[in-house]
């Protein structure tokens, strides 16, 4: 019989997910108003933030503040590249191709992290000391509340940039109308760049936070990316508030059917939510219906 | 005209039979040219391949919809064919066959809601259906062994003859396989093939011709399904083994890959693109670490210098070049 303090946990559980796939879901949809893609390399600059942040520790030394900030750079940096060196070098306007194209770029990403940091599974340490916090019974970890905060923050940031800055404005400016954008004088190329560069910190992020809760190697990415996907579509792809709305209830579904019904089936439960709401909603729940 | 002119009308009028029918000549005196059972073990696998990769191309390539699902149909083809063979003793032509047509009513079924979604909406609803299937198959431990997979499937017969070598199963897959060829050949040129290729140009205008936009690629998607099924059960048949490895989101996406880089559209460039995949691990395996590098770049590559795929890109290139030089020689 599941108590109170057992639906606490599930529930920091799956806020805490829920927190890292909206992140992950921001760096799809960051991409996507910019280009009009799914940018599957997203993927995989998740798993280069935990891959950065356990090279930062362990091979310079670095303390783990520091080490955070420069793995949430070299994610943005990684991104910048994809754009510069991966996506721009083809002048093709078709969308399918410049899918395809994120999907190669991927695979050559994972190729690339098993050559360098190799595939075994590795373990990062959490920001603070491994300490469980008693909330009403339930334990909860500081490295979940570090996520909170941390997410809070990058979100706050990432509004603040788009609603207040001359970039945010043009970064609008693109989204809404990416020709109009042109005749004003914005550089679609730097703009493109610049939302890699957030959809890469972005990730980063959460690769950074989450691989201390679980493990580190070339492919976590991949699950947790897809998932931040599948938020991004559940929120209505290309909303920030759909993002986040989208991430946070599909951590909480997942944790809930994990707990309800069967902790082997939860990827089944929630990816068939997923469709379900799809086929009743075909534009997401926050979506804005067909454009 | 002269006899000279009339033969290579001929040859330009039938071209797609007569290349069609080379490949087949090639393909039967193969086996003889290469006894070697390991070699024919690879093409046998690009047989198999080119089934789904052509069902694939089909939806994508010529409707211009996305799946990165589709290794899910041919898990659910492997899975049914050889979950019917080993628990009622059907006859495995007849699991086969009966497996398809679940598979072709399960497709129908996720078409009609899936195919009213739209570009990234699709991309999501197929992928999402293939970690479903890969779950389940990967859980299920009763009924389809978990990671550990099903091992013992009958092989195929033809007239009371095994299909339990590699020659054997040659000349079944390959014939299979150029029956598929030469049907898609022919659909890409029907009517559903050209209003395909109308939808994925333009839905809107495609409707306005009078094309039913969602039965056309409710068809093409149940076929592709159905031919990817029929793939999963060859697979199962010649291996007589299966585990859920073999149907993942990243089999998926190796299929696209075959589409992608032999050409989005181009049947024969399927043929290319699956025998290249499936070649080049065999020419990497020295240097296994970059092996996932230089398969991406030859993605990226190819996406980027010819992005509608080998075949038709080279032709392309080709078709400029003489046309170039017979400007300057009039000059």
């Amino acid at each position: 019989m599941p108590t109170l303090t057992d639906f606490l946990q599930f529930l920091f559980a799956g806020l805490t997910n829920g927190a890292i796939y909206a992140l992950i879901a921001l760096g799809f949809c960051v991409v996507h108003n910019t280009m009009g893609i799914v940018n599957f390399t997203q993927v995989d600059l998740v798993s280069l933030g935990g891959m950065f942040l356990y090279s930062a520790l362990f091979l310079f030394g670095l303390p783990m503040p520091l080490a955070l900030a420069g793995a949430v750079a070299a994610a943005a940096l990684s991104g910048m590249a994809v754009e510069r060196f991966g996506i721009r070098p083809s002048r093709s306007g078709n969308h399918l191709v410049l899918i395809f194209l994120t999907i190669g770029l991927s695979v050559i990403l994972r190729g690339i992290m098993k050559l360098v940091w190799g595939k075994n599974r590795m373990a990062v340490p959490p920001l603070t000391a491994d300490e469980p916090i008693r909330l009403f019974g339930a334990t909860l970890l500081p490295q979940i509340l570090w996520i909170f905060l941390l997410t809070t923050a990058a979100v706050i940031l990432l509004i603040w940039i788009f609603r207040h800055t001359t970039l945010g404005l043009c970064m609008r400016g693109v989204a809404s109308n990416p020709a109009a954008a042109a005749v004003v004088g914005i550089d679609a190329g730097r703009i493109r760049m610049v939302s890699f560069a957030i959809a890469g910190a972005m990730g980063g992020l959460a690769g950074a936070l989450v691989t201390p809760i679980t493990t580190l190697s070339y492919d976590v990415g991949v699950l947790l990316g897809l998932k931040g996907f599948a938020a991004a579509i559940l929120g209505g792809f290309g909303s920030f508030g759909g993002a986040i709305a989208g991430g946070l209830l599909l951590g909480l579904l997942e944790s809930l059917a994990a707990a309800g019904l069967s902790s082997a089936y939860k990827d089944v439960i929630a990816f068939g939510l997923l469709l379900l709401v799809l086929f009743i909603r075909p534009q997401g729940l926050f979506g804005a219906g067909k454009r | 005209m002269t006899p000279r002119d009339k033969i290579f009308y001929f040859l330009t009028i039938h071209r797609t039979g007569l290349s069609v029918c080379l490949l087949a000549v090639v393909l039967l005196a193969y086996p003889t040219l290469v006894a070697n059972p390991y070699l024919l073990g690879i093409s046998n696998l690009i047989a198999v391949y080119l089934i789904a990769v052509i069902g694939l191309n089909l939806f994508i390539g010529y409707a211009g919809q996305i799946s990165l699902g589709h290794a899910a149909y041919l898990g659910l083809g492997a899975y049914g064919s050889a979950l019917l063979t080993i628990h009622t003793g059907l006859n495995p032509w007849l699991a086969m066959a009966l497996t398809a047509l679940a598979v072709g009513l399960t497709s129908f079924l996720v078409a009609i809601p899936t195919l009213r979604l739209s570009g990234h909406y699709l991309a999501m609803a197929t992928l999402g259906f293939n970690i479903v299937c890969y779950t389940i198959m990967m859980q299920w431990n009763q009924v389809t062994g978990g990671p550990s997979g099903l091992a013992g499937i009958p092989p195929l017969s033809v007239a009371g003859l095994p299909i339990d070598d590699e020659m054997r199963f040659h000349y079944l897959a390959w014939t299979l396989a150029i029956i598929v060829l030469t049907l898609g050949l022919n659909l890409a040129r029907s009517s559903l093939g050209l209003a395909l290729a109308a939808v994925a140009q333009n839905e809107t205008a495609a409707a306005s011709l009078g094309i039913q936009v969602v039965r056309a690629k409710i068809r093409i998607f149940v076929l592709s399904a159905v031919l990817a099924s029929l793939a999963g059960s060859l697979f199962a048949h010649c291996y007589t083994f299966i585990n859920p490895d073999s149907f993942t989101i990243f089999n998926s996406i190796e299929l696209v890959t075959m589409v992608v880089i032999g050409g989005l559209g181009s049947i024969w460039g399927s043929l290319l693109g699956a025998s290249l995949i499936i070649l080049l691990p065999e020419f990497l395996h020295f240097f296994e670490t970059f092996r996932d590098i230089i398969h991406g770049l030859i993605v990226v590559t190819v996406l980027i210098l010819l992005p509608q795929g080998l075949v038709s890109g080279l032709k392309d290139l080709l078709r400029v070049r003489s046309l170039m030089s017979k400007k300057n020689a009039q000059n």
